[in-house]
């Protein structure tokens, strides 16, 4: 059986509304289970707009759409499943992150990149992240709890990380930090939130036009001095590189750092499992990043010409969403997926990072970051304990990046 | 093929660097058998690589995002 997103439902009953709740923090959206079984490759209408998309639910799946030329990441075309509001004629003027590019330009993008996130590059990152997170935990302990982990750990630390790459002069740090973290505050009037987004788009602006003239050791001036022979990008395009390094890289870190803490103080035993053995650390962190899979609907896509997938034709101009959420949460791949296991085989299998040419760049730095987080939260602060009732958390549940707004802690 | 001095067949290694997005994977999961050069992409250090290492190889090769890693034998 074929079908396309605008033929007549068989049932005519109205498409179910995307995105869907978690039930809980630690697992997926209730309905994907039965839609993965059922209704592997199906539709739904976007809350933001009611415009149809199709959601693709298995992890075979979600493999095969990300790894298929013929999907386009490009935001402009028709068809793109937004899941938030941009109005038309803002829509004409967004300059293209590479994250939105397809090939050609989006591999002469990368490439000038992936240098800076080789294995060893980001090895060598490793003292000074950890020097980064050794002093926000003294500033934390010095504080005394209880205190909110999400303000004193998990939105610096990534912060700094990405002004260490992209070569924010030292004594900017505090304000860098200041306008990031204002970026991802839910609480802010909407004037407060695009004084701090202008605010540091003027500094990002500001920062590649001194990095032109006095370059440094640093991602931005090394990728202008390729740029001089390679010509891929003017001033405009690599402001926008340096402004998705923080859209790629603050959020989504940070998020992780107080979801994964978050798990841990809620299964003390595997938790008294890697105080005890933090070799465990780095399996346990990719089963965090699956089970949380918090950028579920990130890897978004609009089928450029007509592919099958499963039993479904997606027509070229329709829109995509593998849910890496519910690949992660594929019982055929992870069984008992459910359950948080810190122990499990499969969990690299995990999709949380994407698949395919756009797959995270910073995946390799990010788990560096989880580790030296986690690893230094369980070693220096061996007491640590929620202050505060888990039912009492608030968790984002209608942003695009899955997270917990405050996390208060003491020891 | 080549044999191991008691001919057990080894498995050969092959990348196609054009496809390789430098994500690093494979540099991360078995980095005796695999590298990334000054451009990041990758590079195999041993092109037949021990049996013991063959768990590592397999898994890069499945989690290659863009599918650059062939293992042969
Ligand atoms: C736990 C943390 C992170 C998660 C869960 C995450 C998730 C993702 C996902 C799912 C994608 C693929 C999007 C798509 O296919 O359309 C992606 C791409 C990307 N991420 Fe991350 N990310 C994380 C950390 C980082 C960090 C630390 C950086 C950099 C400092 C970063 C920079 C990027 C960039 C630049 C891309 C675009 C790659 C491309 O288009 O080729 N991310 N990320
Ligand atoms: S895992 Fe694949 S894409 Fe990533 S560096 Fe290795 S060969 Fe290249």
């Amino acid at each position: 059986m074929t079908q396309s997103a605008d033929a007549a439902p068989e049932t005519g009953s109205p498409l179910p509304q995307f995105p869907m709740r978690r039930t809980c923090p630690f697992s997926e959206p209730g309905e994907y289970a039965g839609m993965r079984a059922d209704n592997p490759v199906s539709r739904a209408a976007l809350k933001v707009n009611g415009k149809p998309t199709w959601l693709v639910t298995r992890h075979e799946h979600v493999r095969q759409v990300l790894g298929d030329g013929r999907v386009s990441s490009n935001l402009k075309m028709p068809g793109y499943p937004h899941q938030f509001h941009i109005p038309e004629e803002m829509l004409a003027q967004v300059r293209l992150m590479m994250l939105n590019m397809d090939p050609p330009e989006h591999s002469a993008q990368r490439r000038m990149l992936i240098p800076e996130f080789t294995a060893r590059r980001v090895k060598e990152m490793r003292p000074r992240i950890q020097e980064i997170v050794d002093e926000r935990i003294d500033a934390m302990l010095a504080a005394g709890g209880p205190v909110d982990l999400v303000t004193a750990l998990a939105l610096p630390v990534p912060s700094l990380v990405i002004c260490e790459l992209l070569g924010v002069p030292y004594e900017d740090h505090p304000q860098f930090e200041e306008w990031s973290a204002a970026m991802m505050n839910h609480d802010l009037s909407p004037a407060e939130y695009g004084a701090a987004v202008q605010a540091l788009d003027m500094y990002l602006d500001k920062l590649v036009t001194l990095k032109e003239t006095e370059p440094g050791d640093d991602l931005i001036s090394r990728f202008l001095e390729k740029n001089r022979t390679e010509q891929v990008a003017d001033h405009v395009d690599v402001v926008t590189m340096a402004r998705l390094m923080l859209v790629g890289g603050h959020e989504t870190t940070a998020n992780m750092i107080a979801l994964g803490v978050l798990a841990l103080l809620r299964h003390p035993e595997q938790m008294a499992e890697l105080q005890a053995d933090p070799a465990l650390l780095p399996n346990a962190i990719e089963e965090l990043l699956r089970v949380f899979s918090i950028s579920d609907s990130g890897t978004a896509r609009v089928a450029a010409e007509d592919i099958e997938v499963g039993d479904v034709t997606i027509r070229a101009g329709e829109g995509i969403l593998a849910l890496n959420n519910a690949a992660n949460h594929d019982e055929s791949v992870f069984p008992d997926a459910g359950t948080l296991d810190i122990h499990r085989k499969e969990a690299r299998s995990h999709l949380a990072f994407g698949y395919g040419i756009h797959q995270c760049i910073g995946a390799n730095l990010a788990r560096v970051e989880l580790e030296a987080v986690y690893g230094t939260l369980l070693r220096r602060v061996p007491g640590l304990r929620l202050a505060a009732e888990p039912d009492e958390l608030r968790f984002k549940d209608d942003a695009m990046v899955y997270g917990v707004y405050e996390l208060p802690v003491t020891w | 093929m080549t044999a191991d001095p008691i001919g057990v067949p080894l498995m050969r290694v092959t990348t196609e660097r054009d496809r390789c997005v430098g994500s690093g994977q494979c540099a991360m999961l078995s980095p005796e058998v695999f590298d990334q050069d000054d451009e990041g992409l990758v590079t195999v250090l041993q092109e037949e690589p021990a049996d013991e290492l063959r768990e590592g190889v397999l898994q890069a090769a499945d989690l290659c995002p863009s599918r650059s890693i062939r293992v042969h034998g």
